[in-house]
């Protein structure tokens, strides 16, 4: 890999105080082939479809959903590793939406990734100082100061310094997570992309990584995305939540209010069906379990993509997808029958104008 | 002394009785004691967690009771008794006649547990006639059927004739625990069957499993490693650390009168669904020992804050609450002393080093 050393730093929006990344009617859709000879494109995947969100600088921002809801396609296209079908993606007010590789560069510095699995996302055959050095390279720290940097980097993640001459295979899979954020530091970016970075771990070293994270966000004043299925800790870490379904946003809220006053179905389904760790809770709770399983997202259903699936569902929600209505606290829901909320709060509640393009003008009622 | 297993002599009675229960393995780079004294007894409609993180050596015991870490390189002791047999040093052939109608197993993952070359409903049919020859095939594909339907698989007459990769995560699962009942088992054992499904699925997979109790009254052990999970469907709980049993309660015990530090260190990482977000979660520091090298007496002394001398000798697993003779535990602290060092704020957890200093 050639990476050039970028000289000038990305100046735009330098003063201003704007959303650090700001998301607009983003699409990302996957043909899907078929045919022996010549393949033919039969249809779409919708993985992302239609999703506006902006993230604040210092904030942390959870995406949950279930498997194939498109939480990892939303953060993959946002650093660009899948191609965005439509929509902008928008770094301190710069669209990125379309920038090849060399205008990439001084962004991808700026917004790093870390993944799932900490085995497959290390090269086997270098050496922790090695898989360190190359985003020191892209950083242009001399080469007589590596030594001291991936020390620093190492006592930031909580690992010694002799772990430097080791190969990953060498770490349990907590240390490797560490590497994984290491990596992610070594170019002092602003903003980490996580998607499910505590996943694979063991409870106890959950715990560990989630502190670290928690801890390196502090200190050096970082902005998260942080995408998990694990509800638990998502509301851990989050200062606001998106809840997404088959490609589309079903709501965005404050965390804490996600979990005392979820507005759409999907998301009282969703922590109905979480299990607590406490058997006397367990055994008081009522819990709204849904049916089934999520629909194809190659024909996903018309109106509301969750209608299938809902307990509230009338016949609006199969004719009309709902507008993303926004109620106090920059709480917002697509749901044509919202709970948890009053009469009055219903009325005063406005379209907002992340609302998907495809959606309908009808107001929601309770 | 009381330190083999729970209930000490009442053993006639129970379904399945694990005693002292150890395994090993040699390895190039020497003996994993993965499993180390392990005992515990289930009766028939009860469903016993076995709780522990990666390389406890709860899927290993789990295992080990359907004979299926037999090998070259592996070496037992102790016993398992079921059914009037004892697991351990059972013949291939008599564990055979065990496997399906006697004990039946559920595994993590359903896509690598199902022949990709074959229908379900063949492999569901394989499995029925091969524990009982008398059934035709055209019998066994209408009981294959009535499986599917059982565990929730809509339009089971037609998807017999699906391929495992037609199925959802979910679906498969399902058709894992339909196999597992084909021959009515009298035990089930599950190895983390919901850790790779969604949170909504899991819900409807366990509530499969608990139908299926009271349908059936077959006994369930539940390896898992998330404590949600125990607290929804679990009668006691085994919590395993490095090979041996810290723990040994009713769920009620576990989770609200926890003896053992580890336990507590257990029920503080959870980051709870149902809870404020807090400072920081009271982790437990460092991780698991090697069990090719493991720590001398208590193993997990060295990741322990309130480790003192005595721990360098291994405490028995004993019940040491005088109101709670079948709760057990492998510590030397003091019970008192365990009621106030467990509590960290206005939760159970681990205590960090620093706090237990000062």
């Amino acid at each position: 890999m050639s990476v050039e050393v970028e000289p000038q730093t990305n100046g735009a929006g330098a003063g201003d105080r704007g959303p650090l990344l700001d998301v607009e009617h983003l699409r990302v859709l996957f043909p899907v082939k078929s045919g022996a000879v010549v393949a033919r494109t039969v249809g779409h995947v919708h993985a992302v479809d239609d999703v506006t969100f902006a993230l604040q600088e210092g904030e942390t921002l959870g995406i949950v959903g279930e498997s194939g809801c498109g939480k990892t396609t939303l953060i993959r296209t946002l650093v660009r590793l899948i191609d965005a079908t439509d929509g902008a993606i928008r770094f301190r007010g710069t669209d990125i939406t379309h920038a090849d590789r060399k205008q990439l560069a001084p962004i991808r510095r700026e917004m790093q990734m870390v993944f799932q699995d900490p085995q497959a996302s290390l090269n086997p055959r270098k050496r922790i100082n090695q898989i360190l050095a190359t985003p020191l390279k892209i950083r242009g720290v001399s080469k007589d100061k590596f030594e001291a940097e991936t020390r620093g980097l190492l006592d930031k993640v909580g690992l010694q310094p002799e772990h430097l001459n080791r190969y990953p295979h060498e770490f349990s899979g907590g240390q490797r997570q560490r590497i994984g954020i290491a990596r992610a530091l070594a170019v002092e970016p602003k903003l980490i992309l996580l998607d499910e970075p505590v996943s694979a771990l063991d409870v106890s070293i959950q715990a560990q990584v989630i502190n670290l994270l928690e801890e390196i966000q502090d200190d050096l004043h970082l902005s998260y995305v942080f995408v998990a299925h694990d509800l638990g800790v998502v509301r851990h870490v989050s200062d606001r939540i998106i809840v997404m379904y088959l490609g589309k946003l079903m709501e965005i809220s404050p965390a804490e209010e996600l979990y005392t006053k979820p507005i759409h179905p999907y998301t009282s389904a969703l922590l109905g069906a979480i299990p607590i760790p406490d058997p006397n809770e367990n055994r008081s709770r009522v819990r709204t379990t849904i049916t089934g399983e999520p629909p194809n997202p190659i024909n996903p259903p018309a109106g509301c993509r969750f209608h299938t699936r809902c307990p509230r569902a009338t016949e609006i929600c199969s004719a009309v997808e709902p507008q993303l209505t926004e109620y106090a606290n920059g709480h917002v829901a697509a749901c044509h029958h919202p709970q948890n909320v009053t009469a009055s709060e219903v009325v005063s509640a406005t379209r907002s104008d992340a609302s998907p393009h495809s959606a309908g003008d009808e107001r929601p009622s309770t | 002394m009381s330190a083999d297993g729970p209930g000490g002599a009442s053993t006639d009675g129970r379904l399945l009785e694990v005693q002292d229960l150890r395994v090993s393995f040699r390895t190039e780079d020497g003996v994993v004691q993965a499993v180390d004294g392990v005992s515990f007894g289930i009766d028939s409609g009860e469903v016993l967690a076995v709780v522990g993180e990666s390389g406890s050596g709860k899927s290993v015991t789990a295992m080990t009771l359907m004979g299926l870490t037999r090998g070259p390189n592996a070496q037992f002791e102790g016993h398992a008794m079921f059914d009037g047999r004892d697991l351990i040093t059972a013949s291939e052939d008599d564990l055979r006649k065990v496997r399906g109608a006697g004990i039946a197993m559920v595994f993590q993952d359903p896509m690598s547990s199902l022949d990709p070359v074959y229908r379900v409903g063949d492999q569901i049919v394989e499995q029925i006639r091969v524990h009982d020859k008398s059934i035709s095939k055209a019998q066994a594909l209408d009981r294959a059927a009535e499986l599917m339907e059982k565990v929730g698989i809509p339009r089971a007459g037609d998807r017999l004739r699906s391929y495992p990769h037609e199925f959802s995560g979910g679906m498969r699962q399902r058709v894992m625990i339909a196999m597992a009942l084909s021959n009515s088992p009298k035990l089930l054992l599950a190895d983390e069957p919901t850790t790779a499904l969604d949170v909504t699925i899991q819900a409807q997979i366990l509530d499969e499993l608990r139908t299926l109790r009271e349908d059936t009254g077959a006994a369930v052990i539940l390896v898992t490693h998330d404590l949600g999970v125990v607290a929804d469907i679990a009668d006691r709980i085994v919590v395993m650390y490095a090979g041996r049993v810290v723990e040994h309660g009713t769920l009620d015990e576990i989770f609200y009168d926890p003896q053992h530090p580890y336990t507590w260190g257990l029920l503080g990482s959870i980051a709870r669904v149902d809870r404020d977000r807090s400072q920081r979660l009271p982790a437990i520091p460092g991780m698991p020992p090697s069990l090719l090298r493991p720590p001398k007496g208590c193993h997990f002394r060295p990741r322990c804050p309130h480790a003192f001398d005595r721990c360098t000798e291994v405490p028995d697993l004993t019940a040491r609450l005088p109101d709670a003779p079948a709760h057990l535990d492998r510590c030397w602290l003091e019970p008192e002393q365990k009621r106030k060092l467990r509590q960290v704020g206005d939760q159970i957890g681990l205590a960090s080093r620093e706090t237990v200093i000062s």
